[in-house]
């Protein structure tokens, strides 16, 4: 058993992680091909996990509610709006699943009207973590935190129209904290990043990484 | 004599405004020469043409490249049009012209080749207007795919380098197992965390991050979850391991089921307790800060790669008390992170996770090669933009991206 659930997943890993690094290189027509071929089975073979996925998230929440666990309300809504979306996405304005995905539908109205602004209002609740985050933060208690709460309050007011009105020099002294220092300290994370993916991915190809595969060697 | 005399006095009058009447002729020089060839390092679906400059070059003038699949033509497939004072190749001081145009969109069916490869003929013309026309002569091409891209060879050669680093590391820490560790106050404090949702009978919460199992921070990440399974286990603390992606939820699924087996606790793993949350970002987001809130988890871990979605998480942990460990190498979050969570692995450390926590001699042996290797760019770094300053570009040259 262990043939199948370690050493033909780790061949497969040697292979293929030696040729896509090697498919990087060679710029002939048949490794453009190559690679195409590999994405579009990555690509198929994520559609089928999909199901997988699906079938996780509606059997957690039928167990709650089957249960009747504290919040098993919600867990309704899981299945409604699944079913209801699958509804209209099969109905597609009248011409069912067998035709091309038709324009302005309901399936498309419950996207722009529901989805869309559910989404933008938790992207719109940023604002608000982030004042609360400045305030416990932005406080002067060692010299690194001060240097922090300097720089976050030249920058913030260098990047809107009031702080040259305050100070001239606010918005140029704003662009270089962000253009040198950060920029420098941005690169040196990249660099060390770059390297060490690098020394993962090595790991994970000749097989001296096998964590992902589950449990011990 | 006074006929003359008046001829004479006319003339010199007349003189300013003759050439109103008289022919202009301006004639094109046309340039010297005019070459086809394979394009270099790419699939062989590109041509490059090149051309001196042309004396009347002016903006009035414009180089026009016919193309046929025969010698003789006929040369009517118009492949290029360029204003005759633009497109001149780097490095040659506007002396010649070079572009690449790939002449199969312009043709549907390969040439007479009995190998099969298209030959195309080029034909250059330089044209002022319509009645101004210059030809300069045919030139020619088999364009093929190359295998190998010699623009990239520095970055094949460090990547050779490299490995053979990393791998040499690795033999010698099997040898000499004791490898130095810099302490990473995170990773530490992993089993404090562990010890603290075990005591206040609260879950602990594990966060993949949204990319997929391709990226390589998210296998790091699942590396981490399996050492911190076992640890779960072992404390006989409740793990719950919320999922983006459906591949990563397999695996996820395999890798706390195997550690809680190795853990000898097959009995205590969960299945639901390693689940699918959703599969887009802000209902993922919306769904994993409800769990926060309602079952008031301990201890937080996010270890991957996030986007927006990761102050909503960090703070949403924060407001609950839980104790939050971030590892990312998404360095447009790291400061939110750092802000919000008590212990942040910035960027390396998370893929140097795994070696830390298991302290294997191979793994420790990979993060001594990573170490030399930055010790080298930053010489480098150093080296190069001190040469560079007073006009050296030999290492710029060397590191150039191809």
């Amino acid at each position: 058993m262990n043939f199948f659930k370690r050493t033909i997943p780790l061949i497969i890993a040697f292979i293929m992680g030696i040729m896509m690094a090697f498919q990087y290189y060679v710029p002939h027509e048949a490794s453009q091909s190559l690679l195409k071929v590999v994405t579009r089975w990555g690509i198929t073979i994520a559609g089928f996990a999909v199901f997988i996925g699906a079938y996780s998230l509606f059997h957690l929440h039928w167990n709650k509610i089957k249960r009747k666990v504290p919040g098993w309300g919600y867990s309704n809504f899981v299945f409604f709006g699944a079913g209801i979306t699958v509804i209209f996405g099969l109905y597609n304005g009248g011409e069912f699943f067998l035709h091309d995905k038709q324009e302005g539908t309901m399936f498309d109205w419950m996207y722009f009207n529901v989805q869309v602004p559910a989404g933008a209002t938790m992207f719109s609740i940023l604002a608000f973590f982030m004042a609360s985050a400045a305030y416990r933060t932005f406080r002067a208690r060692t010299s690194e935190a001060t240097i922090l709460l300097v720089a976050a309050v030249i920058v913030m007011l260098g990047r809107v129209p009031v702080g040259a009105l305050i100070w001239e020099f606010l918005p140029p002294i704003a662009d270089w904290i962000m253009s040198v220092p950060n920029m420098a300290a941005k690169r040196g994370i990249l660099i060390g990043v770059s390297i060490g993916a690098i020394a993962t991915s090595l790991r994970i190809i000749f097989g001296i990484e096998r964590a992902y595969l589950g449990g011990g060697d | 004599m006074y006929k003359i005399f008046l001829t004479f006095i006319l003339s010199i009058f007349l003189l300013p405004y003759s050439s109103t009447f008289a022919v202009e002729v301006d004639m094109l020089i046309p340039p010297s020469d005019f070459q086809a060839f394979d394009t270099p390092n790419d699939n062989g679906k590109s041509v490059s043409l090149r051309w001196p400059s042309s004396l009347s070059e002016s903006t009035e003038a414009e180089y026009v490249v016919y193309a046929s699949l025969r010698k003789n033509g006929p040369f009517t497939t118009e492949v290029l049009r360029i204003n005759s004072k633009t497109m001149y190749e780097e490095g040659s001081d506007s002396n010649f012209h070079y572009m690449e145009i790939k002449p199969g969109k312009f043709f549907k069916k390969e040439s007479d080749n009995t190998d099969g490869k298209p030959s195309y003929f080029f034909k250059l013309v330089m044209m002022a207007n319509p009645e101004n026309v210059a030809v300069e002569n045919i030139a020619s091409v088999t364009p093929k795919g190359n295998w190998f891209n010699w623009k990239k060879l520095n970055n094949f050669i460090i990547l050779i380098a490299f490995s053979a680093l990393v791998l040499w590391f690795i033999e010698h820490a099997k040898k000499n197992p004791n490898l130095y560790l810099r302490k990473i106050s995170g990773l530490d404090a992993i089993d404090d965390a562990l010890g603290r949702a075990t005591e206040m009978g609260k879950p602990v919460l594990y966060v993949h991050g949204l990319n997929g199992m391709g990226s390589i921070s998210t296998i790091a990440a699942v590396n981490i979850l399996g050492r911190i399974a076992i640890r779960v286990a072992e404390y006989d603390t409740t793990l719950k391991v919320s999922n983006i992606d459906p591949i990563v939820l397999s695996v996820s699924q395999e890798v706390v089921k195997e550690s809680y087996l190795e853990a000898g606790r097959p009995d205590a793993y969960v299945e639901d307790n390693v689940f699918m949350a959703a599969s887009e970002q802000f209902p993922y987001v919306a769904a994993v800060s409800g769990i926060m809130i309602r079952e008031k988890t301990a201890a937080n871990f996010f270890m991957g790669y996030f986007y927006a979605e990761s102050l909503i998480l960090a703070e949403t942990g924060a407001a609950t008390g839980a104790i939050q460990i971030a590892a990312t190498d998404s360095y447009t979050q790291l400061p939110f992170f750092i802000t919000t969570c008590d212990y942040t692995l910035i960027g390396e450390e998370l893929y140097a996770a795994s070696a830390y926590l298991s302290r294997e001699p191979l793994l420790l042996g990979s993060l001594r090669a990573q170490d030399i290797a930055k010790g080298i760019i930053i010489t480098a770094l150093v080296l190069g933009a001190a040469l560079a300053t007073v006009g050296i570009g030999f290492i710029s040259f060397l590191f150039k991206a191809g």
